[in-house]
């Protein structure tokens, strides 16, 4: 009652004389009630205080940690993890220090697709107060905050494949641009700091980044930044006393580094007009990591229904968000409407065509590949002696050659079983009939209609070759674009002068290496890990609105060990790009004096076999084989540091082989 | 929520209540007025005797709770309502987007090379102390947090090498490369960001836009030995201009990147292996307009307190940055002879000295600024604007004009006396008796391991500099900080120069010594170049100092420091021991303008192929901030010079752009120097 009234009291301010009344009489009450109150209050400890009390507890606590973390000493951790692990050994760069290792070359770093980070530098309404912040790495935190805006930013105009009017991304520039992806996943901080280790700074390494959105070649029409490049690396030679530059790409880099090797010899105005000496005055060594020379399988899962894991890492960064539409967004297709605006993707078709990735019937890794993961890779042999059985029934019916398939029967039948409509019979026909459907969301596959996406369905089965016609089929857009800036065949004749078109040049099996018998050329991956290879596909049955197509992931193989899982084959290599493309071309194309290779420039594998990191204090382990994780790899590094101090690939030890790369080079009939 | 802010109230009601049955009726009203200011005193105090009884801990962590909650939700209200505050700020904050409208976009692409200070370094290699912090910026953004964190292993990862001015042994830091560099130079506080927003609004971006960051501790010459700075420019600059379709690049240096680039445009044209070896003609072919802001040209008076006792205000930022630390030396630590132990060891503290000395800063009875006018509170510009003339009339009288013009050629003086009186009457050439002495300074320090270099000087000499009586001027002043600090000297007046030359073609001048002193070395051939003088005026600036011997006599002390008891009378130019004068707060007016407003104007020695040269003044208002300020640092966002640089970058030239644009005597003043030209 009397809370009740005072209550009242002390929201009418205006009656003052009422007010002090009632204070008076309250007074007294408060006198006689005070034991009754005190009860009172401490019952009602509501749930309101509760939650404040915890809040403040846990906060307090969580300061007090901090305090106490940053108050340690430094060396702490390190102990904790010694105590568990056993001593750790010395990093690469600490090891080579003590050897007398000092800096020689002056390194050059190219990053690959995704790794790069973005910033704003002119923006719509929506991204006010962005201005050159990232949009891609960090912390990706605007995905989350504004999807939409986000993604329209990161699109590019879908005609020019540069920028949308309005709109301009750059590529970050300096080492912070692709040192961590994101905050704690490094990508090149590792090699970095063990780099520095040595007496490597800013002057003696340089980041090459580039928009990775973008085809090789409009990176130099948008932001000159092959001319860039080519400037940095004659300046670092120049002011490191004639020393040659190391170049580390990386993925995607790989390509890019193989273009901007053709860009740089070629004449003004397509090229960089330094003429056929230039790469061997200035490049001591090209050291690729997880090179997809020949391309991945991914990318055209990747294209054809954004379901590659890794291309499109942004699904690893937020699975759960983009796998649910939880939010009414159809975020698959936005995903994909900005991805097929990206001309890079395309770089990553797989090349060469069933010469390389094997027919129908046939492909050169054919058996040899044990997918039980679990296993060690160099007990394989043993394994397939234990359970012959299982094994053997299904390595027999890998047909990694058909990169597309329409169902798992299709995927394992014999060619001859399949019946196959031809795709371009009747579906032309139907391209101009087809139904504009009212979704708000543009993907091409709206504009193909369901004719289309029928006939693609029935052709069955795609190789290598084919799937280039299939993509045309359902994205002609995006591969007209690509078409102009990419090609994936093998050169009859590498002197035919259409070669020196620019869109050849990032394709290792239609160009030349440069004149440089001094240089020497490195292809640095990771094997032991199950690499997406071949796909079963279904055809969604879902409304108009999505995408039509989908891996399917109900398909699995008869055995743990099987090759197939989720609906995806796999084969040997570092999780994205099969061991067949980053070795092939060191291992039989540009081996000796080719005619990829006129000069005979040498080249050396370095394998390097998958350990998962032994706990979680590791972090991504020092001897991971992973596509990206490699770059944290001891072995790895080490190479790339001796090498940049001055060793040869002979003083490294040469060829450093764990798969069956070289036996799956004899089957491939590539004319040398 | 509701239930909460009810038991809340209940509290107060009877505080508040108490106090009213016992108080007057005026009283009374009042209360009731000031319930609500006084419920949020009571507020703590009650929540404390409210949940008293349960336990101190309890509250603690009650209130801990209730505070993080609600900064949470203001912050997320903050986020949410922020796209919908920020959008209508933008307009106002942008000439970029007005000149836009009228159609302008980037032509020249732009360098822009900032000053001391503001420029970030980050580590490469340290000491165990400094584990962790690998490639971690120790100047500049977050930088700060480990001068709290871990003062002294900050301070000596951010010293140099005593004796080479180069790294010392196991510590190697650097500087923070790209547009980050020197984008803030802590947490909100900008340099470069306006401006690069600005820009970016008329089409810049990372291929017509760099900033050519350089650590800025080295002696310029240094930063080409060691980090290849110079080359790293140079190369840039050139293919900014072929990737731009042969646009020659619009240069913006800042305070001491001024200086900086005065020995680029020399080094350039070089024969290796000093110089970059780009021949006679490569400004001529690559460099459009150099727009110089807040230019340090002639040095700054404030640099020598600086290196005397370390109390510069600004070019130690220090201080700034961290007043209470500093100053007040709680840590157990004597900050400020820290700060001076680290900064003696950066040579490019050097290049600010007073250049051209008497000749230019004015001798012992004499000094360019001799009739200026101290009343900066008032309108210093009222004859400039014409609406304040009736103001004026009655501030006339109010202006008060010291009889004896101030000395401001006597930029070191030790006692009042000693800046006023007239030189007959000071003491001469002592300086060269204690010089003489100086023989006898095999004095071993007591004091243990020696600090400073004072701690190796006697006290007598100590004491016989300091007594009172002396003055310095630009000239003399250097022998004085010969004798105070011999090694720093030695080091770097092998790379600085500060006299005037004679004869320029005197082949010594080919030194690079001379490089960054616009006195003694010519602009490079280039009479299509154009050199703007862009600085703030109206801000009362450090011109010289009244220096007194420290009371302490201990061991590891500075002996000397500014004597803060001494003021002139009402709106003299005499506070707090320091003579001010017109500038920009950290450079004076005469440093800024000068060559422009006559070294360099026509054809002169200084500048054989008649560059144009463009003085633009910048005027401080009385109580603006943000655009409109004209401080030193501060005038990079100021609205006026931005816009002046977008139509440089956009392709106006100086005379389109308004040619000069004056406030402040330094036409005048440069007339009474007598230089020969």
């Amino acid at each position: 009652m009397s809370f009740l009234r005072r209550r009242k009291g002390t929201d009418s301010s205006k009656s003052q004389n009422l007010r002090c009344n009632i204070v008076k009489e309250d007074e007294k009450n408060n006198l006689y009630e005070s034991p009754r109150k005190e009860s009172y209050n401490s019952k009602k400890w509501s749930c309101w205080d509760s939650c404040c009390w915890f809040i403040g507890f846990v906060c307090s606590v969580w300061w007090f940690l901090l305090l106490l973390y940053n108050t340690m000493p430094a060396s702490i951790p390190q102990y904790v993890t010694e105590a568990i692990t056993g001593p750790l050994t010395d990093p690469p760069g600490v090891k080579l220090r003590k050897e007398g290792l000092t800096v020689n070359h002056p390194v050059v770093f190219v990053p690959g697709i995704v790794t790069g980070g973005l910033e704003l530098w002119e923006g719509h309404q929506c991204a006010e107060g962005l201005f050159r912040k990232r949009l891609w790495g960090g912390s990706f935190g605007e995905l989350y905050k504004r999807p939409l805006c986000w993604a329209q930013h990161m699109s590019l105009d879908n005609e020019t494949g540069l920028d949308p009017p309005g709109i301009r991304v750059r590529p970050v520039s300096g080492l912070v641009a692709a040192d961590y992806f994101a905050a704690g996943y490094f990508v090149w901080a590792v090699l970095i700091a063990n780099l520095a280790q040595i007496g490597y700074e800013e002057k003696t390494m340089y980041m090459a980044a580039y928009d990775w959105r973008l085809s090789f070649q409009n990176t130099e029409v948008r932001d000159q930044t092959l001319s860039r490049i080519k400037s940095n690396i004659e300046l670092m030679v120049a002011t490191n006393g004639g020393k040659k530059v190391v170049v580390i790409p990386h993925s995607m880099g790989v390509l890019y580094f193989l273009h901007f090797m053709k860009w740089v010899e070629a004449p003004p105005p397509m090229g960089g007009g330094g003429g056929s000496e230039w790469c061997a005055k200035h490049i001591k060594a090209v050291m690729n990591i997880g090179g997809p020379f020949l391309g991945v399988p991914k990318s055209v899962s990747g294209l054809f229904s954004v379901e590659a894991r890794d291309i499109a890492i942004a699904r690893t960064f937020a699975p759960g968000f983009l796998d649910k539409d939880v939010f009414g967004l159809q975020t698959f297709q936005h995903l994909m409407r900005m991805t097929r605006t990206w001309d890079s993707t395309v770089s990553m078709i797989p090349k060469g065509g069933e010469t390389i990735w094997g027919g129908l019937d046939w492909s050169p890794e054919g058996s040899s590949f044990n997918c039980g993961a679990k296993t060690l890779r160099n007990n394989s042999i043993n394994n397939t002696d234990q359970i012959p059985n299982i094994n053997l029934a299904n390595m027999k019916n890998v047909n990694y050659g058909r990169i597309i398939s329409f169902g798992k029967d299709v995927a394992e039948a014999h060619s001859s079983k399949i019946e196959r409509v031809d795709l371009l019979q009747d579906s032309m026909k139907a391209d101009m009939l087809a139904n504009l459907t009212n979704c708000d969301i543009w993907i091409e596959y709206h504009d193909i209609g369901d004719h289309r996406i029928k006939a693609a369905a029935d052709y069955k089965v795609y190789t290598a070759g084919s799937i280039l016609d299939l993509l045309h089929f359902v994205s002609p857009k995006l591969m007209a674009r690509g078409g102009a800036h990419f090609s994936y065949g093998i050169a009859d004749n590498l002197d035919d002068p259409k070669y020196q078109h620019y869109k050849y040049w990032s394709n290792p099996l239609e160009t030349k290496l440069p004149d440089a018998p001094d240089m020497e050329i490195y292809s640095m991956y990771g094997v032991g890990i199950p690499t997406e290879r071949a796909y079963v596909y279904k055809v969604t049955t879902a409304t108009d609105c999505s995408i039509p197509f989908q891996i399917d992931t109900s398909v699995e193989g008869g055995s743990e060990d099987s090759c197939l899982k989720g609906g995806v084959f796999s084969a040997d290599g570092d999780e994205t790009v099969p061991v067949l493309s980053a070795g092939l071309m060191a291992a039989k194309g540009w081996r000796g004096k080719t005619r990829f290779n006129p000069s005979g420039i040498p080249t050396y594998i370095r394998e390097y076999s998958h350990a998962p990191p032994a706990n979680l204090l590791e972090g991504r382990g020092t001897q991971s084989g992973a596509h990206v994780d490699i770059m944290g790899n001891f072995a790895l590094i080490e190479d790339i540091i001796r090498v940049a101090a001055g060793a040869t690939g002979k003083e490294l030890g040469g060829d450093h082989v764990y798969s069956d790369i070289f036996k799956w080079a004899e089957r491939i009939n590539l004319q040398l | 929520m509701a239930s909460n802010f009810l038991r809340l109230r209940k509290p107060y009601y009877v505080e508040s209540t108490i106090n009213c049955s016992s108080s007057s009726d005026q009283k009374l009203v009042n209360l009731s007025f000031g319930i609500d200011e006084t419920r949020n005193q009571t507020k703590k105090r009650q929540a404390k005797e409210h949940h008293g009884r349960r336990s101190c801990l309890d509250s603690c962590c009650w209130v801990t709770g209730y505070l993080c909650t609600t900064w949470w939700l203001l912050l997320f209200l903050y986020h949410c309502c922020l796209p919908f505050t920020v959008v209508h700020e933008v307009p106002e904050l942008m000439p970029a987007a007005r000149l836009k409208r009228e159609g302008l976009t980037g032509i020249h692409p732009v360098v822009l090379v900032p000053g001391i200070v503001t420029g970030g370094l980050e580590l490469w290699e340290g000491k165990p102390c400094a584990d962790g912090l690998f490639r971690k910026r120790l100047w500049g953004g977050g930088g700060f947090t480990q001068l709290l964190k871990r003062p002294l292993c900050w301070l000596e990862h951010l010293s140099l090498h005593n004796e080479t001015g180069l790294d010392p042994p196991g510590i190697r830091v650097r500087p923070v490369p790209g547009l980050f560099g020197a984008d803030y130079s802590a947490p909100g506080y900008f340099v470069w960001d306006v401006l690069v927003k600005n820009l970016a609004k008329i089409g810049y971006e990372g291929k017509n836009l760099h900033m050519a960051a350089y650590d800025w501790r080295l002696s310029f010459q240094n930063t080409e030995v060691r980090d290849r700075a110079l080359s790293r420019l140079k190369s840039k600059i050139e293919l900014m201009y072929r990737a731009n379709g042969n646009k020659k690049v619009v240069v913006v240096p800042h305070s001491m990147g001024v200086a900086y680039f005065l020995h680029f445009l020399k080094w350039v044209e070089t024969p290796p292996p000093m110089g970059g070896g780009g021949g006679l003609g490569w400004c001529a072919e690559h460099i459009k307009a150099i727009v110089n802001i807040g230019p340090s040209f002639l040095g700054v008076p404030k640099a020598v307190s600086n290196i005397l006792s370390a109390e510069g205000k600004d070019v130690a930022y220090f201080r700034a940055m961290a007043p209470g630390v500093l100053d007040s030396g709680t840590l157990g630590l004597r900050a400020l002879e820290h700060v001076m132990r680290v900064s003696r060891t950066w040579d490019s503290v050097v290049s600010l000295m007073p250049k051209g000395g008497e000749t230019i800063w004015g001798n012992m009875d004499w000094s360019p600024e001799d009739e200026h006018v101290c009343d900066f509170s008032k309108k210093r510009y009222f004859r400039l604007s014409p609406s304040d003339n009736n103001v004026n009339k009655s501030n006339a009288k109010q202006v008060f004009r010291v009889k004896d013009p101030v000395k401001y050629g006597r930029i070191i003086s030790f006692g009042k006396a000693a800046s006023v009186l007239h030189s007959s009457q000071l003491p001469t050439a002592v300086l060269k008796e204690i010089l003489h002495m100086s023989a006898s300074r095999n004095f071993t320090s007591s004091c243990g391991e020696a600090w400073t270099e004072y701690d190796e000087m006697s006290r007598e000499s100590i004491q016989k500099i300091g007594a009172a009586d002396k003055a310095y001027t630009a000239t003399t002043l250097f022998d004085l900080l010969r004798f105070v600090a011999p090694k720093m000297m030695n080091r770097t007046e092998a790379h600085f120069s500060h006299g005037i030359a004679d004869n320029l073609d005197d082949p010594k001048y080919n030194h690079y010594k001379f490089w960054s002193n616009p006195l003694e070395m010519k602009l490079p051939d280039a009479p299509n170049m154009e050199i703007y003088c862009s600085y703030g005026v109206g801000i009362p600036t450090e011109r010289s100092y009244v220096y007194k011997l420290s009371p302490s006599n201990k061991c590891k002390r500075i002996p000397y420091q500014i004597d803060t008891s001494v003021d002139g009378e009402d709106r003299s130019c005499l506070k707090s021991g320091v003579y001010f004068a017109d500038g920009d707060e950290s450079v004076p007016v005469l440093s800024a303008g000068f060559m422009c407003a006559k070294g360099w104007k026509g054809r002169t020695r200084f500048n054989p192929s008649g560059i144009n040269t463009y003085v633009r003044e910048y005027q401080s208002k009385p109580l603006t901030s943000g655009i409109k300020s004209t401080a030193h640092v501060d005038i990079m966002g100021n609205i006026a010079l931005i816009e002046d640089i977008l139509r440089v970058a956009a392709g106006a030239t100086g005379e389109e752009i308004g040619g000069n644009k004056i406030y402040s005597d330094i036409l005048r003043m440069s007339e009474r120097i007598n230089l020969r030209l």
